[in-house]
């Protein structure tokens, strides 16, 4: 009874279904949160007294960051679900999951090396918090590699699901380890934005973007995720049937 | 006889330890039977030591700065050439089936496999890995501090890698992507590693890094050879 939603879940055409009706929902409030933030951010917050009109980058950086780490969370769940309970449907979501996260993990790189090009006077700073995005993108690209290089797809699914388990246990041991290897070699030459000294109107267009790059995350993936459990159901009656509609 | 009774898992007197140790002393006895499989990651890991003197300086002074750094990537990498053989023979020939469906605990027998395997290739890289540290410039004293941070790290790294090992079984030429599934992971083993070997280097106390490391190597212990038997049982599906 109370469990059905769960059960419900695990069947392909009625997660076809779902995705397809909520895709919109998270799509237009994305859109729209996300214009909002974008004007809160790069028109009415005023520059920094340190930095200028250069940290106004923090309104992608920040949420794209906060993104890749979330999105292998997402997956490493997913596949873990997917593992103990035999949940086909969860395996596509991990699979869903990756290359979105491999995304927003170079959008972090991306924006963080130009961010440290006017601030750092580099495009490339061993910064404990660029190097450890960096070892997740790595993380990312042998995930994906396993995936691709394997090629039963119910095979592949499993690998790669106890391989994301087992990044997910190593991230933070990475993400701790790299912070005291940098603080270690070099003194502290970064320049930290004080989140909580921020004023409210460079924080609330920040609030905003994070919301708003969350559900642009989830709109994408229920987007790839139709795509995925189209093709591995592409023999199945009812894909025959949704896709004639 | 039917074919169910061939796929049953055979019920077993023998208890886990026996069966471990067993694999243990297999897998060594056939590793001295071929021994070119011993010499070839230390051939690897020298080779590797001897490429940065000549691409950057013959200067003991300069090699001092930059040996701990050396000295773990080198292994590192002759470790992780050494991971491909891991499972793959056994793979081919049967033998890991067998195991899977000896009715013995599969984590059991991975795990004396990895430690086999790291007492083949991580045990005398470390014994080797002072002598590289000497041909950069570190100094005696350093020996003991060098030998244990190398004989830790190796060991998660051997636990760490079966876990790869295992995953890329059934993949052709797996080599370059066992790599990028086990290098990301090992990045906190080479920090603490040439973080205790600099230390060592230095004639200061290695206790920090050393403490970091055997945490590793616990963690491996513990949860490795499950995840490596989990991959394992995937990869023969």
């Amino acid at each position: 009874m109370a469990w059905t939603w769960f059960h419900r879940l695990a069947s392909p055409p009625h997660v076809y279904r779902l995705a397809e009706r909520l895709t919109p929902w998270f799509a237009w409030s994305s859109a729209l949160l996300i214009l909002a933030g974008l004007y809160g951010g790069l028109v009415l917050a005023p520059p920094d007294y340190q930095q200028g009109e250069g940290f106004r980058i923090i309104y992608v950086h920040a949420p794209s960051a906060w993104m890749s780490l979330m999105v292998y969370t997402v997956m490493a769940v997913a596949a873990a679900v997917g593992l103990i309970w035999r949940m086909k449907v969860a395996h596509a979501v991990a699979a869903s999951c990756a290359p979105v996260g491999a995304s927003f993990t170079l959008a972090a790189l991306v924006t963080g090396s130009l961010w440290g090009r006017p601030m750092w006077g580099t495009y490339w700073e061993w910064d404990p918090r660029l190097t450890s995005e960096l070892i997740l993108l790595f993380l990312y690209l042998g995930y994906m590699g396993l995936r691709s290089a394997t090629e039963d797809v119910q095979r592949a699914d499993r690998a790669s699901a106890v391989l994301a388990v087992v990044g997910v246990v190593n991230v933070p041991i990475i993400h701790y380890s790299v912070l005291w290897w940098n603080s270690l070699h070099q003194a502290p030459s970064v320049m930290k934005l004080d989140k909580p000294s921020m004023p409210l109107d460079m924080l609330v267009p920040l609030l905003l973007m994070l919301l708003g790059f969350t559900l642009y995350f989830v709109a994408i993936l229920l987007m790839r995720l139709r795509g995925e459990v189209l093709s591995r159901e592409r023999n199945a009656s009812w894909v025959k049937e949704a896709l004639s509609r | 006889m039917s074919t169910s009774t061939v796929m049953q898992p055979a019920a077993s007197s023998t208890s886990a330890l026996t069966a471990a140790r067993l694999v243990l002393e297999r897998d060594l006895r056939l590793a001295f039977r071929k021994r070119e499989q011993l010499v070839q990651p230390l051939a690897f890991f020298a080779i590797v030591t001897t490429l940065f003197p000549l691409s950057i300086t013959p200067e003991l002074s300069r090699l001092r700065e930059i040996a701990p750094g050396v000295l773990w990537v080198a292994a590192l990498l002759s470790s992780l050439l050494a991971l491909e053989f891991l499972f793959r023979d056994d793979a081919q020939d049967g033998t890991l089936e067998q195991y899977a469906l000896s009715g013995q605990s599969l984590t059991w027998l991975l795990f004396a496999k990895t430690a086999a395997h790291w007492l083949l290739t991580g045990l005398p890289l470390s014994l080797a890995a002072p002598f590289a540290a000497g041909a950069l410039g570190a100094p005696a004293s350093a020996w003991t501090g060098i030998v244990a941070s190398v004989v830790l790290g190796t060991l998660a790294l051997s636990l760490l890698g079966a876990i790869g090992a295992g995953l890329t079984l059934g993949v052709k030429r797996g080599g370059v992507l066992l790599s990028l599934l086990v290098l990301p992971l090992a990045m906190p083993i080479l920090i603490f590693g040439s973080q205790a070997t600099e230390l060592a280097m230095k004639g200061a106390s290695i206790a920090a890094p050393m403490y970091l490391l055997a945490a590793l190597t616990v963690l491996g212990v513990t949860l490795a050879p499950i995840a490596a038997a989990a991959a394992v049982r995937i990869s023969l599906e």
